[in-house]
């Protein structure tokens, strides 16, 4: 089957984005398809590269920049939710003339056509959230 | 055309204190170029987001009230209210605003895109969709 999953709450305040790591890492190793993730709300969070939890704690971003690159899983962060929330790529940040970049590897920014779009092309969509 | 899918969003919390309302019409707006199958269904203090008269000024907040309006230019006909409850929250339709839209099928005339709908009625709905995202 193939499952588009959607995270809708931020990193380390809500369970969100760990559950649905389980449920990826789950459902790929049962043969199913996920072909792509998309984060919304504060979930767009999950995408820094400078988050630093402690070491004895999981590591959200880098659980999923690992996820993106074993298993070929597309991590879609919507732009518009993004640039409230201060997470610009590369392109982005030299767009709106700010000195800094802050997207992880194995994640990218797009619109809210990609998460329509995940909502016909796959069987399921899963929305980890409130 | 098989890959219409119906799309249903639904809109669980009040317009403001938080910003899931206003995230999930972005989402419908987008949603809507896309030709799909698209209602929408408002329960709980979602009915708030509909309500007349919205005034912003005093929390530094827009006022995307007005945004829902436009819907009906999108050719998004099915704004489901659940009656339960608008009635839990004394409120009744007519604190609603308008949402209009041109029915192509009767000869584009125009007619509420806002249906005061029961419970179960908005139960069958959900039950009926293919993409539930809910907000």
């Amino acid at each position: 089957m193939k499952i588009g999953v959607l995270i809708s709450e931020g990193p380390y305040t809500h369970q969100a984005a760990d559950s649905a790591y389980k449920f990826v890492t789950a459902a790929l190793a049962a043969g199913h398809e996920v072909p792509r993730v998309f984060f919304y709300h504060d979930g767009v969070n999950v995408a820094t590269r400078l988050s630093v939890p402690p070491q004895d704690e999981r590591h959200i971003q880098q659980n999923w920049t690992a996820l993106a690159k074993d298993h070929g899983v597309d991590l879609v962060v919507c732009i518009a939710a993004a640039q409230r929330r201060g997470m610009l790529d590369a392109n982005e940040a030299e767009r709106q003339g700010k000195d800094a970049n802050n997207i992880a590897e194995g994640f990218r920014i797009s619109g809210l056509g990609q998460l329509i779009e995940m909502g016909i092309q796959t069987d399921r969509l899963v929305t980890f959230g409130d | 055309m098989s890959d219409v899918k119906k799309f249903l969003y639904v809109n669980r919390r009040a317009p403001y204190g938080t910003i899931y309302a206003l995230e999930s019409l972005e989402v419908v707006l987008i949603g809507a170029a896309f030709e799909q199958d698209v209602a929408l269904a408002f329960v709980d203090d979602g009915v708030f987001q509909l309500t007349k008269g919205q005034n912003t000024d005093g929390i530094g907040v827009k006022n995307f009230s007005p945004t829902f309006r436009a819907l009906g230019d999108y050719d998004v006909s099915k704004l489901f209210v659940e009656r339960e409850s608008l009635e839990e929250r004394g409120l009744s339709e007519d604190d609603l605003i308008e949402v209009m839209y041109e029915d192509e099928d009767d000869d584009w005339a125009e007619k509420p895109a806002i249906h005061v709908v029961s419970r179960a009625e908005i139960s069958d709905v959900m039950a009926d969709a293919d993409v539930v995202l809910s907000f």
